[in-house]
């Protein structure tokens, strides 16, 4: 769904992205992670043309610069890091945003336009506080509406910048599972997750990456490894396997 | 019924828990035409001469083609109902329908509460430019009026431009530096216009100084009828792009992903504003809050969607502008007050109170 080949990024003489691969199949759920600054959010902006770089992007089977005047977020759908919108705005009133690209300038959102928005509002369960106010949510709630929002375009990739951050492990574990169920429909998920736990034990496949570039990538539990993690992070960490999963657990380096 | 991946459920479930509350958009857009009705109705009665309604309905009905009814009204009243009070409404009606409706829209492009026509600079750069073209030797009459709210725009949209420039620095946009730098700016088109009026013979100076303070006792049904198709141009584009800027109360970003493309939209929405803004000022000079007053309370009403809102901004516009414009005039008859003079009266103390408020974030 998503291919990303030899992708870079140069500002001002600074390489944020140095030749990224990145291939997302519809279906699973891959995990971009690695330290602030590795890149992952310019990875995401690149893949869609809100940033300009150099390397080749194909999404749904077609070059990027084959999608003409924003028809590319009928296919794909984003939910940044710190998505604003104003306090008074209702859930619905954002969701029903999300139907924009599939409307034209005269077109108003028609019954079946309503019915997707509710649709992506159940799915993430937000249906109960459609009409509240963004103000009024807590910060897991937030973060579903903006996902509803997302849905409500009808994506078959979703990119999604740290979607969990700021939220209690529950929240996290909730809002993951639901992009691994998202998948399950067919979805092609690619998502920043900044806990290394949380990305190996819901992630199909994980990318680190450092300084603009790919380390590692493949199942969970061959990027997340002792040596990956020091060699990326620093050696005030341990990577253990989950006691019962086998999963690999990131834990500090203390006896 | 699956759509695309999504599992639909039943229409209409949503469920109403805490929604805010807001007036039926075609409700309170109707209350407002009937309210608006019934104040130009009373502006029309009221001046120099007291005219009853019901002579004034019969008039205007009279008035129209192909109808004639008895109006009991004297050729004076006649004259003064057609030629100076209808024309001076409707030049109220429209200024303020422009000056609200182009509030909104820089509300919504520049995603700050207290942009508007006046605190940009916009009203002070079209009223410089309307001073010059006044001043300069050209008589601006040779061009017919049509040409003023053409140079008017030249001025607001290239000060609207400069005072974006100033406050987006480094890709963000900063709240504070804009209206500071709208102020800043302004008092310099104002300085300017002053100097021009200072300069000027008192031919020149009069109508100069008219445009400083803003009203309507210039008014003519010439003023009305070339400002009207340049703010219904700009209300159809900020009409088509109604979406487009629900879309822009996101962040750009969010909204370059939702398939906006922002900088277009905005320049286009920005001239579009401008151009109504600036011919608001070529008919009534520089009226200024008019702009904050109306979206505002509109927004509280009706809540933030532009498609809803639209049609009661410009009514709300319509209502206060006669409703100011009728106190202007009689509140210490036989002189009038400018009406710029009496918004600012009630537009400096609602700015106070919103920047009070701390809904307004700089």
């Amino acid at each position: 769904m998503l291919s990303v080949r030899g992708l870079s990024v140069t500002v001002e003489g600074r390489r944020l992205l140095d030749g990224v691969d990145v291939e997302v199949a519809a279906g699973e759920v891959v995990g971009l992670v690695g330290p602030n600054g590795a890149g992952k959010s310019t990875l995401l902006r690149a893949a869609t043309g809100v940033r300009a770089a150099q390397g080749e992007v194909a999404l749904a089977g077609r070059p990027l610069a084959s999608y003409r005047n924003g028809s590319l977020f009928r296919t794909v759908a984003v939910v940044q890091q710190m998505p604003e919108a104003p306090d008074a705005m209702t859930v619905q009133e954002l969701v029903l945003l999300g139907r924009h690209p599939h409307l034209g300038l005269l077109r108003r959102e028609g019954p079946r336009d309503h019915a997707i928005a509710l649709a992506s509002m159940q799915r993430v369960g937000c249906e109960a506080f459609a009409q509240r106010m963004l103000g009024t949510l807590s910060g897991g709630e937030r973060r579903r509406a903006f996902i509803a929002r997302a849905l409500a375009q009808q994506p078959r990739l979703l990119l999604l910048d740290e979607p969990t951050s700021g939220l209690d492990a529950d929240a996290q574990a909730q809002i993951l599972a639901l992009l691994r169920a998202l998948a399950a429909e067919g979805v092609a998920v690619l998502v920043v997750v900044h806990d290394l736990t949380f990305a190996a034990a819901y992630c199909d496949r994980l990318v680190l990456m450092q300084q603009g570039r790919v380390v590692a990538s493949g199942a969970p539990a061959q990027v997340v490894t002792q040596e990956h993690v020091r060699a990326v992070y620093g050696p005030h960490v341990r990577v253990i396997p989950h006691p019962e999963s086998g999963a690999p657990l990131v834990v500090p380096a203390v006896s | 019924m699956t759509i695309r991946g999504l599992r639909l459920g039943r229409v209409g479930e949503a469920h109403a828990t805490a929604a805010p509350w807001r007036v039926p958009a075609l409700l309170g857009t109707a209350a407002l035409a009937v309210l608006l009705a019934l104040v130009t109705l009373l502006a029309l009665t009221q001046g120099s001469a007291d005219i009853p309604a019901g002579t004034v309905l019969r008039v205007l009905v009279d008035s129209l083609p192909w109808v004639e009814v008895e109006t009991s009204a004297s050729d004076s009243w006649e004259r003064i109902l057609l030629q100076i009070r209808l024309p001076r409404v409707l030049a109220a009606c429209l200024v303020g329908a422009a000056l609200s409706l182009s509030g909104s829209a820089y509300q919504g492009i520049f995603r700050n509460p207290l942009a508007e026509p006046y605190l940009l600079g916009v009203a002070a750069g079209a009223g410089l430019a309307v001073a010059i073209a006044v001043v300069s030797p050209l008589p601006v009459d040779a061009y017919g009026l049509g040409w003023v709210p053409i140079l008017a725009f030249i001025g607001g949209l290239s000060t609207v431009l400069i005072v974006y420039a100033v406050a987006r620095s480094g890709g963000m946009l900063d709240g504070g530096s804009l209206i500071l730098g709208g102020v800043a700016l302004s008092a310099v088109w104002a300085g300017a216009t002053s100097f021009l009026i200072i300069n000027g013979s008192d031919t020149v100076s009069q109508p100069i100084l008219s445009f400083l303070f803003g009203g309507f006792n210039t008014s003519s049904w010439e003023k009305v009828l070339v400002a009207t198709p340049y703010i219904l141009v700009g209300t159809l584009v900020i009409a088509l792009h109604a979406r487009a800027l629900n879309v822009l109360q996101l962040d750009e970003e969010q909204a370059e992903h939702l398939g906006v493309d922002v900088s277009r939209t905005k320049l286009i929405v920005l001239a579009a504003a401008s151009l109504v803004a600036a011919t608001a000022v070529a008919v009534a000079g520089v009226i200024g809050f008019v702009g904050l007053i109306v979206p505002h309370a509109i927004r509280m009403l009706f809540g933030g969607d532009y498609r809803r809102t639209l049609a009661a901004s410009l009514l709300g516009g319509a209502l206060l502008m006669v409703s100011v414009d009728l106190l202007a005039r009689t509140i210490i008859q036989p002189q009038e007050v400018p009406v710029g003079v009496l918004t600012a009266m009630l537009g400096g103390p609602f700015f106070l109170l919103l920047l009070r408020s701390r809904k307004v974030s700089l």
